[in-house]
């Protein structure tokens, strides 16, 4: 009689259970181990080509071209002197940063009030004026450029790729600092203008101190938009001006490519943007996806 | 002296009161002037060219074509249609993969875990990679002889494949770099579009019986418009005007067949290859036509739905 009572309430309870929890346990089981089977899949195809472009670097032409040494070959770092050394990369890589650098700061300049205004006055025509940079393709601009720039004798100074990698960096700040000027409240602004400040008081003592996450997002992803840039610096650079992009496409315009020397090259342009990408993550990624959530 | 001391306040308050009446202009016009006159000159200039017959410099005399370069252009089946064909294969292509694959990642990513940092890092990196660097490592990863592609075929048994140097196979290759550099911006933008929703319409969906597909198909995903508009519009534009990847790969021309010569190469090329001004900007116009009226289409329909 205890038996069956303490048994039949079991019984009872499980009737209606097994077909749910058992199938609720499997799939439980299934989609953790699938998850982390495709998680570590996207990692590997993502990362595996960089990997291999680093032990590229690392290995003598001789190793490269031969099969049986993919993993196991002894690192050397010749490649790098040979690239540093004897082709100006370090010119290069001081003009790329130099661009990137002033091309960001005046962006910013020109592009943080403006991205302000056409916030707090929804300007949407007037931004759409500066967004027109972002969807215009490079190329129907650059002949012009080239013999205006050319007139004005400034082709292959720093002067016009500076200005052509502005043109890159604005609209990708006015884009940013919209949403997020967009996402500030009004109400700090309009206390400090209640306590006496100007508009333009309340906008640099107030909103600009406020925004600094903002600006920091924006002018990280100017500058690494600047650094990779790639097709004006083709045309507008001088041989004293070349960035990193275009002294790597000249590497291989000579019949033989000598890979581990432009395998080098091609770290040395991207390690600087991963390690700052590493330390700013948080930033390039609530850049990237600026307005993407907004209706 | 007291003077100039009883003036120079007055004038800064009028400089100041000024300058805070009119600071809707004063701050955005040095932007718009700035964009302005990068655009609109060089486009006046690039339309006029567009009906001369302008070689070699801008600056050697040539003639009033009128309309010509635009029948030579669009009676061209040889170069700019299969150039017109191109773009829309390469974008359409990669961008349907980089749509598709990166919702499954994001879906991946959405719900918390461990070392879910890591696995952002990762993905992260190929995004702020330089392109021109890029197209280099794949040059070498996909190289017939000695690239790793291939030794991977050969470990499993599949004939190599001539990757980039092949005429058919080297557009779609390179689709498939773009998919590897730019599927994480998809991530990241469906990501933040993810996370933004709230759990609870997903949560009545699962009390109702939806399994995972159901939720997805009928809750998430219709949820999740608005932000798939925004990454195919980014993305969209981007990958249209490809060029980095294309030239650092093919160079010149696309390829000795033009295999991968998509409008804005082929604009490129006639421009500064051939300094066929003429022709280039004609080129240009239309591809810049064109990217406008994808615009206007896609704002035009999304209003459309909205209401």
């Amino acid at each position: 009689m205890t038996d069956t009572l303490t048994v039949q309430p079991e019984l009872i309870r499980a009737k209606p259970e097994p077909e749910r929890s058992v199938k609720r346990r499997s799939k439980g089981r299934a989609y953790p181990i699938f998850r982390v089977l495709m998680l570590t899949l996207t990692v590997v195809l993502f990362v595996a080509p960089l990997v291999w472009m680093v032990m590229a670097s690392l290995k003598t032409n001789v190793d490269i071209y031969d099969p049986g040494k993919t993993f196991a070959f002894t690192p050397t770092l010749d490649n790098y002197i040979n690239v540093l050394s004897r082709n100006n990369y370090f010119t290069f890589i001081f003009n790329s940063f130099w661009v990137a650098l002033w091309s960001t700061i005046f962006s910013l300049i020109l592009g943080v009030p403006a991205a302000y205004a056409m916030s707090r006055f929804t300007m949407h025509r007037s931004a759409m004026v500066v967004l027109m940079a972002r969807i215009i393709p490079g190329v129907s601009l650059l002949v012009p450029w080239y013999f205006i720039f050319a007139n004005l004798k400034m082709v292959g100074g720093f002067g016009v790729l500076i200005l052509s990698h502005m043109f890159v960096a604005l609209p990708l700040i006015v884009y940013i600092m919209i949403s997020y000027f967009d996402s500030m409240p009004l109400e700090l602004e309009e206390q400090a203008q209640v306590d006496g400040l100007t508009p333009i008081g309340a906008f640099l003592r107030i909103s600009l101190p406020l925004s600094a996450p903002g600006l920091a997002t924006a002018g990280i992803l100017s500058f690494i938009f600047s650094w990779n840039n790639f097709m004006f610096a083709l045309v507008l650079s001088g041989a004293n001006t070349k960035t990193l992009p275009v002294a790597i496409f000249n590497f291989v315009s000579y019949a033989s490519i000598d890979w581990g020397s432009l395998m080098s090259a091609a770290v040395v342009v991207t390690v600087p943007i991963m390690v700052i990408a590493l330390f700013t993550q948080k930033y390039i990624v609530s850049g990237l996806t600026a307005g993407a959530t907004k209706g | 002296m007291t003077a100039t001391v009883a003036i120079r306040p007055t004038a800064w308050k009028t400089y100041s009161a000024w300058a805070n009446r009119h600071r809707k202009w004063l701050f955005a016009a040095p932007a718009m002037i700035f964009v302005g006159l990068l655009i609109a000159v060089p486009l006046a200039w690039t339309a006029y060219l567009s009906v001369t017959d302008s070689q070699g410099s801008v600056r050697a005399p040539s003639s009033f074509v009128g309309i010509a370069n635009y029948l030579k252009v669009l009676g061209d089946t040889d170069r700019y249609w299969p150039a017109v064909l191109r773009t829309f294969t390469f974008t359409g292509g990669a961008l349907a993969a980089e749509l598709v694959l990166g919702m499954g990642i994001a879906l991946l990513l959405w719900r918390p875990f461990r070392g879910e940092k890591w696995v952002r890092v990762a993905i992260l990196l190929p995004l702020v990679a330089t392109p021109v660097a890029v197209g280099m490592m794949w040059r070498l990863i996909f190289d017939p002889n000695i690239g790793f592609a291939n030794q991977v075929l050969r470990w499993i048994g599949i004939p190599p494949q001539p990757w980039l140097s092949g005429q058919a196979t080297a557009l779609p290759t390179l689709m498939f770099v773009d998919v590897w550099q730019w599927t994480p911006m998809i991530v990241l933008i469906l990501l933040a579009g993810l996370t933004s929703l709230s759990e609870e319409p997903d949560e009545a969906a699962r009390i109702d019986g939806a399994n995972a597909w159901q939720r997805f198909w009928f809750v998430t995903l219709p949820l999740m418009r608005t932000t798939v508009v925004v990454a195919i519009v980014l993305r969209g534009i981007d990958a249209l005007k490809t060029f980095d990847i294309l030239y650092a790969t093919k160079g010149t021309g696309g390829g000795s067949f033009h295999e991968v010569e998509t409008l804005n190469v082929y604009a490129y090329g006639l421009s500064f290859d051939y300094n066929d001004y003429g022709t280039a900007s004609t080129v240009l116009i239309l591809f810049f036509l064109l990217i406008i009226a994808i615009m206007w289409m896609v704002t035009y329909r999304r209003k459309g739905n909205r209401s």
